[in-house]
């Protein structure tokens, strides 16, 4: 295999300061939907008392899960040792980086008091799970830059594998944590299941390999270098098989609930009779999120790469509606205080919670995707982050066709 | 003194020795003056729901504050618990039911199968291994010795986990600004809060006014005090008389129990 080279990219031409100006339309746009939610309190969102956590989770949770995932590509070059990703392990950890502190943001600023951040730094109850994702999340980003710089400098290239199994393991535990932020949750039918973490993990291989994989196919077109078709028909094979497993772990989620009768109340709502989230799970996650993309990448087709782009684009829109379905669909279900009885009350027992999303709180959400996306645009701008080429010859070890000199 | 006290009682008893008797008998008088009224205050904390503890001594767990709410005495169309509740806690609603606080609620039942209808009052059941406290990541979801769970309002970050956390959907988070606070109850913007067994009464050796005002002018479905201690009224009934708990099934051994469920 050639050597690669990485080199930042030009960032001058319109099209970068037009996409740096939306993106920092969209992040400014986030922090006043913070301030406003704040300044008026809660009352001016969607959420309530039934529904606690609205769609700056989806967007939050939505983009945590990405970011571990996204740093696949980095493990299979380095930790299992396929020549082919090595070249795109960079970016792989500049992208988990960037999506875990655009989600974070998100999460921070929904708070009912984000001034009080200091206070969760320096108040600490070690039973709880979201503690032990502070913790996680902290170390993610400190793990993920050593090991971005251990890639980077080439004299510490050979500690770069070790790095790399750390950074691997601590993904995996990162994921599970945040999966089991609804695992733990006992008194939810929605939630309260083991499954919750191998289920996020999978999803999280699959929503971060499509967006590593949009990013990448962006940042190659809009910077004039060549990309191969083997690169992206091999990622898109890869995405196959982690749709795949959100849909195996999906269909065992379910299928265990409606074994048991209990939980045939929520299973009923999820599946049937859940109105919109019923359409988001069928039509969403498993239709659009699910089996037209792996229909997509695994059919011949005229133009492979096309097909790539479309089902990572499905994807992410399907993984949307799933996370959508499990945060407020899981709330929207009531409480079941007294089993076999009809309840009612003041404060909505009984009775499927009501919510429509908020302008302040999608601004919010969409500001998280923008922060994302302003640390990938300037990190390749400052940074060698990308290989000049990843034409087919440069980075395919058996490709017989010479690569070009950059 | 000897002989004044030979003179009046038995003096032909043999081995009788005047003056040592009539010290030890002056000492167990003493004694008794002396021990007496504590003895008797301590027989009354124990068995009053008013706890003698003072102000600055510490909450201890010899006391597990609880209540035995009887069903079959509470009207469904009597709502005195909560309107007790909201004015000694200050609670005013903005008429927006979906994000106003509700520390209390009544909920009606009806048993699907039979057609049985109740009602009773809900709120936060003061667990002793209570899910709130578990996932809450500042420690702000807390404990008090005596098994009241209440919520450090300094800080509490509002992330609501607790909320997501608690079977009972006991909690509520503060969506709008406040006013007209009760200094004994302090509440805040962007906060987390629910029932708080009204410790501030409970530490002034008073009834919680859900209960206050159950007996007053309510069906008497209430009943507050100390599950540790055997001689409590409620001890002796939750040990006379069947009463359950809601989600048992969970394991948290809420310090709220109900009676003809």
């Amino acid at each position: 295999m050639k050597r690669i080279i990485y080199s930042e990219i030009k960032g001058n031409s319109n099209q970068f300061y037009s996409l740096a100006a939306i993106l920092i339309v969209f992040t400014l746009s986030a922090l006043g939907s913070a301030f406003y939610m704040e300044h008026y309190g809660h009352v001016v969102t969607g959420m309530n008392n039934q529904i606690v956590w609205g769609t700056p989770h989806v967007f939050a949770i939505f983009l945590i899960v990405a970011a571990s995932g996204a740093l696949n590509v980095a493990s299979i070059g380095t930790v299992f040792g396929k020549p082919i990703y090595k070249p795109l392990g960079r970016l792989s950890g500049l992208l988990a980086i960037a999506l875990l502190l655009g989600g974070l943001v998100v999460l921070v600023l929904d708070l009912g008091r984000p001034d009080r951040l200091i206070v969760a730094m320096l108040n600490y109850n070690f039973k709880s799970i979201f503690t032990w994702n502070i913790f996680l999340y902290i170390g993610f980003l400190g793990v993920v830059a050593v090991y971005l710089w251990l890639q980077m400098e080439r004299r510490m290239n050979h500690f770069a594998k070790t790095a790399g199994l750390v950074a691997f393991i601590w993904r995996l535990v990162l994921t599970t944590g945040t999966g089991s932020i609804f695992g733990f949750l006992v008194a939810r039918e929605a939630y309260d299941s083991a499954i919750m973490a191998p289920l996020f993990i999978a999803m999280s291989f699959s929503f971060g390999l499509a967006i590593y994989i949009l990013v990448l196919l962006a940042a190659y077109r809009g910077s004039d270098r060549e990309i191969g078709d083997v690169v992206i028909s091999k990622l898109g094979r890869l995405l196959g098989i982690f749709v795949a497993a959100v849909l195996f772990l999906t269909a065992v989620q379910h299928l265990t609930n409606l074994y048991a009768a209990e939980h045939a109340g929520v299973e009923r709502f999820i599946l049937l009779d859940g109105g919109i989230y019923t359409m988001l799970f069928w039509a969403g996650q498993v239709l659009v999120g699910g089996l037209i993309p792996l229909m997509l990448v695994y059919r011949p087709a005229a133009s492979p790469n096309r097909n790539v782009i479309l089902a990572s684009t499905l994807v992410i829109i399907g993984g949307f509606a799933q996370v959508y379905v499990i945060v407020i669909g899981g709330q929207t279900y009531p409480l079941n205080l007294f089993p076999g009885m009809e309840v009612s009350s003041s404060f909505a027992d009984g009775a499927f919670a009501t919510y429509s999303p908020s302008l302040p709180e999608i601004g919010l959400g969409l500001g998280g995707v923008a922060i994302a996306g302003l640390i990938v645009l300037f990190g390749i701008k400052l940074l060698r982050f990308l290989p000049t080429s990843l034409a087919n010859a440069a980075i395919d070890p058996h490709h017989t066709v010479t690569a070009k000199t950059p | 003194m000897s002989r004044k006290i030979k003179s009046t009682s038995a003096p032909d008893t043999p081995g009788y020795n005047p003056s040592r008797r009539s010290f030890l008998g002056a000492m167990a008088t003493a004694a008794g003056v002396t021990l007496a009224p504590g003895v008797i205050l301590y027989a009354i904390s124990k068995s009053s729901p008013a706890n003698a503890r003072t102000l600055d001594a510490a909450v201890t767990s010899d006391v597990r504050w609880g209540m035995l709410i009887d069903v079959g005495r509470c009207d469904s169309g009597c709502d005195d618990c909560v309107s007790a509740c909201a004015k000694e806690n200050g609670l005013r609603g903005h008429g927006r039911p979906e994000t106003d606080a509700q520390w209390i609620r009544k909920i009606d039942l009806k048993n699907s199968q039979t057609g049985n209808s109740t009602s009773l009052p809900m709120m936060c059941q003061h667990c002793e291994n209570p899910p709130c406290v578990d996932v809450c990541p500042t420690g702000a979801s807390f404990k008090r010795a005596d098994g009241i769970v209440l919520v450090d309002k300094h800080i509490c970050i509002g992330c609501r986990y607790c909320m997501m956390a608690c079977p009972y959907k006991a909690r509520s988070f503060v969506h709008e600004a406040l006013e007209d606070q009760k200094s004994h109850a302090p509440r805040g913007k962007g906060t987390v809060e629910s029932c708080t067994l009204c410790v501030h009464r409970i530490d002034a050796n008073q009834q919680p006014a859900c209960v206050e005002a159950c007996s007053d002018t309510g069906g008497g479905a209430m009943l507050f005090g100390d599950l540790n201690d055997p001689d409590s009224e409620i001890s002796q009934r939750v040990a006379k008389y069947a009463s359950q708990q809601v989600r048992a099934d969970l394991g948290l051994n809420p310090g709220v129990r109900y009676r003809n469920l």
